[in-house]
């Protein structure tokens, strides 16, 4: 859809200075057949670290520490899926996906989109990129331009698609008709919406650019139940129409394994745990996993009374000097020496479950022995492979 | 519940407000009792009425432009008709109330010491200043915060909002209520602080003997942790009943409809989840007769008349609801797959 937007002509020299690369990866997202485009990874994430600096002093700023928001993170996305990213506040889960779409620039690794590196990609370059990621937000009020009809709100993306001028009324009313609105509801300001009716335009509007991937910062967490249900069998449907990738933010770890195909477990900065969304309930491998799952009380009174539900005590180190090893160790009851010495590396368990843990559960003597340290696993980690306590 | 008074009965209480755009009626008749060491949950979504219920009991929402009616009887205390006076001896003393904001609830220019002090000295003329703040460390002890005679002397920026939260727990517990209303306590919370307040809660309810009403929209936590639920919907009860009843035989096609939206851990994934279509009535103009008879697909020529909310369940005199079709009808009309869901009867056949 976007290739009638904006096609790159080759013959036209790129205006900052011929950068071919950039061309190439212009043409390449625009024509939707970057090196990795047939059902591979459609986002590699490598290594990739947000710190903000913490400054100091009255009159010169001196930079006396960093909060270590995303510490480096990788992970990859094939087309077509739906990662869930879930955690405690404070955890970086939102930092992450918003360098992803870089709103937030990162201190360093690098960021793949279709195979090109947008890690440091100009505005000008990403302006093409960015066409392909669409992010949705938790506040639905907060993010749509209180002075603008829901009509102004779809019809820009709309325009910078391509869409010819006098198509756009016709157009907006069949999104507005696809996520579940009345076409009546385009002359309407977003103050006259309830929450989830906010966040169906808020879908609209992001759908109106025709994406690929799409981003979604606790989409429900701020709608009733009754309405959560809606706009998250909406997004279902949305992404088997429009054949979505999601990448699903939110602390509700219940909400993101109905949603997600995989889930990666963040705390303090770091990936904990990247399982399929079928194993986590039955099969987590950090204990910090195991601590959230037991946390969440599941709306059946007799699973409550009778699963073992593992109390975490205290609450998270600050993120400005995480624990040194492994950052759960200090609430963890199977640390042991180890954990708060050597950072553990992140092991792919059968079935592509991964986790950073030097004690895993739930894993048989011969798991282990099976198991192999991922490519995903971060920099400073160490080399010793996961053991039995 | 039991033979014994209850500790608290509420009895018809109406909540209306004159706004400028016509009267709101917030709560619409609601009754249910709450016994010593019980604790009961009003669950429904915004706008339901819940926690104007709950502020109602402390006389939170009284004001020109409110009218409330009914009896709430707290021992021998008529706690609506209370003047101002006696409430201020109440508050606190007998009835006390966590929020869902700990921060804004606490005053951010005082440390935390001297305002649990303030509430100790409020109701116990006589006590010492530093009585009272030993009696303070206690308290935070008692819920869980470390080293807290140091910690007295801090201010609430410093704390976490689960910290905020145990504070706000133990001025509650200072005066050893007979009745805590927490409103949302765990809603602005990590899932693990949830589980820690929560916890702190059974051990209170488990000590103390209070009485609980705890206000929520999260059913999962009401599953966790309630003895008895009210669900509430457009000012009214819809439902009430044990967990057990609500969980395992719920009679309310709203209830269906919530039970149907929660998204569960524990349960494979479904393609969908069984919603509730439309949204909750403007308060101003309720439907005509059940009020939940818009979204209902099961709704019938019958609903346009109120309904009562009466027992319905032979021999349970304590499983009440607010709903006009056969109870056998109902119980074959709520499962959908093999959950309970509120889902329109031609999408069954289909």
């Amino acid at each position: 859809m976007s290739g009638e937007a904006r096609s790159p002509d080759p013959s036209q020299p790129a205006s900052d200075g011929g950068a071919t690369a950039e061309r190439q990866l212009a043409a390449a997202v625009v024509a939707g057949e970057g090196p990795a485009a047939n059902g591979a990874a459609l986002m590699e994430v490598e290594h990739l670290r947000v710190l903000f600096p913490l400054k100091q002093g009255i009159v010169i700023d001196r930079t006396v520490g960093h909060v270590h928001a995303v510490d480096d993170v990788s992970f990859r996305l094939q087309e077509g899926e739906t990662l869930g990213i879930v955690g405690e506040s404070g955890c970086g889960k939102t930092t992450l996906i918003r360098t992803l779409v870089r709103l937030i620039d990162p201190t360093a690794g690098t960021i793949r989109f279709r195979g090109n590196d947008i890690t440091k990609a100009s505005r000008k370059r990403l302006e093409p990129i960015r066409r392909e990621m669409q992010m949705i937000f938790q506040d639905p009020q907060a993010s749509l331009n209180p002075r603008k009809r829901v009509n102004q709100i779809i019809r820009t993306p709309l325009l910078l698609r391509g869409v010819a001028k006098d198509r756009t009324d016709a157009e907006a009313r069949a999104l507005l008709t696809k996520v579940g609105l009345q076409t009546e509801h385009l002359n309407r300001f977003p103050h006259e919406f309830s929450g989830g009716q906010r966040q169906r335009i808020g879908i609209a509007r992001a759908l109106a650019i025709d994406p690929k991937l799409i981003l979604l910062d606790e989409p429900v967490s701020a709608l009733d139940v009754s309405i959560q249900a809606q706009v998250i069998n909406l997004l279902e449907d949305l992404q088997d129409e429009f054949h979505l990738s999601y990448i699903f933010v939110a602390h509700d770890l219940s909400v993101v394994r109905h949603v997600s195909d995989r889930i990666a477990v963040m705390y303090l900065g770091k990936l904990m745990e990247v399982s399929p969304a079928e194993e986590l309930y039955d099969k987590p491998i950090h204990p910090y996993t195991s601590a959230l799952l037991g946390a969440i009380p599941i709306a059946d009174p007799a699973e409550n009374r009778s699963r073992e539900r593992p109390l975490v005590e205290g609450e998270p180190p600050s993120p400005i000097e995480p624990p040194p090893g492994c950052r759960f160790h200090t609430r963890c009851s199977r640390a042991s020496d180890i954990c708060r010495q050597v950072e553990p590396q992140l092991t792919e368990y059968a079935g592509g479950h991964l986790a950073a843990c030097h004690h895993p559960q739930n894993v048989s003597s011969e798991e282990i022995a099976g198991a192999a340290r991922s490519e995903f696993s971060p920099l400073s980690a160490g080399a010793e492979a996961p053991s039995a306590i | 519940m039991s033979a014994a008074a209850p500790l608290l009965q509420v009895d018809d209480l109406r909540v209306s407000f004159a706004t400028e755009d016509g009267l709101v009626r917030a709560v619409d008749g609601v009754s249910f009792s709450v016994a010593a060491g019980e604790v009961v949950a009003i669950v429904g979504e915004s706008g339901s009425g819940k926690s104007v219920t709950a502020m109602t009991l402390m006389g939170l929402t009284r004001g020109h432009n409110a009218r409330i009616e009914g009896r709430a009887r707290l021992g021998d205390t008529e706690l609506l008709s209370a003047s101002e006076h006696e409430l201020q001896r109440i508050r606190g003393a007998s009835i006390a109330m966590i929020f869902q904001d700990p921060m804004s609830s606490l005053n951010p220019v005082y440390r935390i010491g001297d305002q649990i002090v303030e509430q100790i000295r409020a109701h116990e003329r006589g006590i010492s200043k530093s009585a009272a703040m030993e009696r303070a460390v206690e308290l935070m002890e008692r819920v869980g915060i470390p080293r807290s005679s140091e910690r007295l002397r801090s201010y609430p920026h410093e704390f976490s909002g689960g910290m905020r939260q145990r504070v706000m727990i133990a001025m509650a517990l200072s005066c050893s209520p007979k009745l805590l209303i927490a409103d949302e306590p765990t809603t602005a919370l990590d899932v693990t602080i949830q589980a820690q307040i929560l916890e702190e809660l059974r051990t209170l309810r488990e000590q103390t003997g209070a009485g609980i009403i705890l206000v929520t929209h999260d059913l999962a936590v009401v599953a966790d942790i309630a003895d008895r639920v009210i669900v509430m919907y457009s000012g009214r009860v819809v439902e009430e009943g044990t967990i057990d009843e609500l969980f395992y035989d719920p009679l309310h096609p709203y209830t269906w409809g919530l039970l149907g939206s929660i998204t569960r851990i524990d349960r494979d994934r479904s393609q969908r989840l069984p919603a509730i279509s439309g949204l909750p009535p403007s308060l101003l103009n309720t439907p005509k007769g059940c009020h939940f008879r818009p979204r209902c697909p099961h709704a019938f020529g019958r609903c346009t008349d109120d309904p009562q909310l009466i027992a319905r369940v032979p021999d349970n005199a304590e499983h009440l609801d607010r709903c006009w079709l056969e109870l056998d009808r109902k119980r074959a009309l709520r499962v959908v797959g093999d959950q309970i869901g509120l889902v329109s009867p031609e999408t069954v056949v289909s």
